[in-house]
């Protein structure tokens, strides 16, 4: 079935006119509107640009035209503006607001002639791992509907894992590519901070955020995020490198590969869980990689860092929504503060309103040494501790996440709770650096992933170290019932 | 509890958040469990290390030019909840 194809086998079918992008673009739009009213997953369908732009594909291809995504249909999350289509950010704040202008990650897609059939579902404003505090509703797993997809890039980790578009984007600010990614059997890649540009991307966290991809494969992973990674001078944390071919990376043999594992990723983590990650190690011997132990001691620091560093930042970013020039207002203000005041309050969820208050706290005068300047800090041990194994191993893995997708509802009432969920994915955003996670088997029937971190800018060789298993393995092949 | 309600009140008016009767127990609870979970922080010897902003700091920020490159006005207030004759309108402030 189309769905199931990977972007590079649709890509060759498009240019030989065997397929066109409309009947394709058709297909996506025929399983949305079945399958996604159980999953929440899509919140806006652009169905008739949609098959709009997939006949402009159509006409560039019947000239000859030769671009990798040209034609294919995707799924953006829905933090990403999107010239002239609703951009809600998951929030009651912006239902209303109809974006002016494309995001560079959506323009980049768009000239590459990939075909948007409409915005993901997503945590509010980003924030959550459970995609349980969308203004929208929750968004469902498909693996087992009473399972969160988790978050915050849930709608598109869904989305993906059903097969309702070739490949989906998202963000990670602490994990919220990877960890749905894990949760939902797909690969999900977070780039290197400032690889991708963050123009037109909502802000969370400015120093954490980074946009990225989620794929049935690595390699078509390698192929959207080589149309998407490069400098853009909109962005002034953009960084000025060249973009390597990832695609033609991929097939670099891994003979003399020194992989660490990380130690603190094991700690109480479940014996089932831990063996799936060993088993994974077992593949990537055989495939010629060494592997040695490494440890990174201010790690178990970093939830409490990230908490500290984030809301800071989302305090800061989110004062921009005061109900003057877009967003929410609330009904008769009675004065400027008052409109403020109640803007906010009615036009933010809980989540965010707690995120916004423990930035504000942090930051406040008498608690910012001790909280935002202490984390800081310990940013920096936590990156160094990155630096120090790097110098040892070319590349770190571990799990994704301690456990498959939880409960519905199981922590959606005790934040801490819900925040030790990205214990094993804050890290690489504390540190900038590029991480990765694929399905590496199943527990209880659910997908566990296997996380890869390597060195600033090495997405090439986390790709290519993914994209080898994958070829070894069948894991990221499986669908769930009901989505095959 | 590390935080009290009176806490809670004055961050709430910091942020500019109005925060209901009934929401605010919930929120005394949760961030005090918040600021005790951050508060492991307090723990760690950071010594003379230097803050860290930016996890690229090597690299260099660029400025961009000061400039205004966005002027369809139009275009960007129509997002806005009440406007006239291209200004934001909101309450009297000056009496």
């Amino acid at each position: 079935m189309l769905h199931n194809l990977s972007v590079g086998e649709l890509a060759a079918r498009l240019r030989s006119r065997e397929l066109s992008s409309v009947e394709l673009t058709r297909h996506f739009l025929g399983r949305i509107e079945r399958l996604n009213p159980a999953l929440n997953a899509l919140i806006t369908l652009t169905a008739d640009a949609a098959l709009a732009g997939a006949a402009a594909a159509d006409r560039r291809l019947k000239d000859g035209e030769q671009a990798p995504l040209l034609g294919i249909p995707l799924i953006h999350k829905d933090i990403f503006c999107t010239d002239g289509v609703r951009t809600s950010c998951g929030s009651r704040m912006l239902d209303n607001f109809v974006a002016p202008y494309d995001a560079t990650v959506v323009a980049r897609l768009k000239e590459a002639g990939a075909v948007m059939l409409g915005k993901a579902n997503m945590d509010e404003f980003a924030m959550g791992s459970s995609n349980e505090t969308s203004y929208y509703g929750p968004v469902k797993n498909p693996w087992n509907t009473a399972k969160v997809p988790g978050g915050s890039s849930g709608g598109s980790a869904a989305a993906m894992a059903a097969r309702l578009a070739s490949f989906t984007t998202g963000t990670d600010t602490g994990g919220s590519i990877r960890q749905p990614a894990a949760l939902t059997g797909v690969t999900g890649v977070k780039p290197t901070y400032g690889r991708v540009s963050r123009y037109g991307m909502i802000a969370f966290a400015s120093s954490l955020d980074q946009a990225g991809v989620f794929a049935r494969t690595a390699a078509d992973a390698a192929t959207v995020l080589k149309a998407i990674a490069g400098f853009d001078p909109l962005d002034s944390t953009s960084v000025d490198e060249p973009v390597p071919d990832y695609p033609a990376m991929l097939d670099a043999p891994l003979k003399g590969l020194k992989i660490g594992l990380l130690q603190e990723f094991f700690d109480g983590l479940e014996p089932r869980n831990a063996a799936l990650i060993h088993d994974s190690l077992k593949v990537y011997t055989s495939l010629g990689a060494t592997t040695v132990e490494v440890s990174l001691p201010h790690l178990p620091l970093s939830v409490p860092t990230y908490y500290v560093v984030a809301p800071a930042e989302c305090s800061s970013n989110l004062s921009r929504f005061d109900g003057v020039r877009f967003g929410y207002r609330c009904d008769q203000p009675k004065d400027l503060t008052d409109l403020y005041k109640r803007s906010r309050g009615e036009g933010f969820g809980p989540e965010v309103k707690r995120r916004i208050m423990t930035g504000t706290y942090v930051l406040s005068a008498g608690y910012f040494d001790a909280y935002y300047l202490k984390a800081q800090k310990v940013r920096r041990l936590i990156t160094e501790d990155f630096r120090a194994a790097f110098q040892q191993v070319d590349l770190v893995v571990g799990p994704t996440t301690p456990t498959p997708a939880f409960d519905s509802g199981a922590k959606i009432d005790d934040p801490v709770t819900m925040y030790l969920n990205d214990i094993y994915t804050i890290g690489a955003n504390l540190a900038g650096l590029p991480g990765l996670s694929l399905p590496c088997g199943f527990v209880d029937g659910l997908p566990m992933g296997l996380q890869l971190i390597g060195p600033h800018f090495s997405e090439g060789r986390l790709l290519n170290a993914a994209h080898l298993y994958q070829l070894a393995t069948e894991w990221h092949m499986q669908a769930p019932r009901g989505y095959e | 509890m590390s935080l009290t309600r009176q806490d809670v009140e004055k961050i709430a008016n910091l942020a500019r958040l109005s925060i209901t009767e009934q929401e605010m127990p919930v929120y005394v609870t949760s961030l005090s469990s918040i600021v005790d979970f951050v508060d492991e922080l307090s723990r760690a010897d950071v010594g003379s290390v230097e803050p860290m902003a930016h996890p690229l700091d090597g690299q260099r920020q660029r400025l961009r030019p000061d400039v205004v490159t966005a002027t369809d006005h139009e275009n960007y207030q129509r997002n806005a909840p009440s406007v006239q004759a291209g200004l934001y309108v909101v309450p009297r402030v000056i009496e």
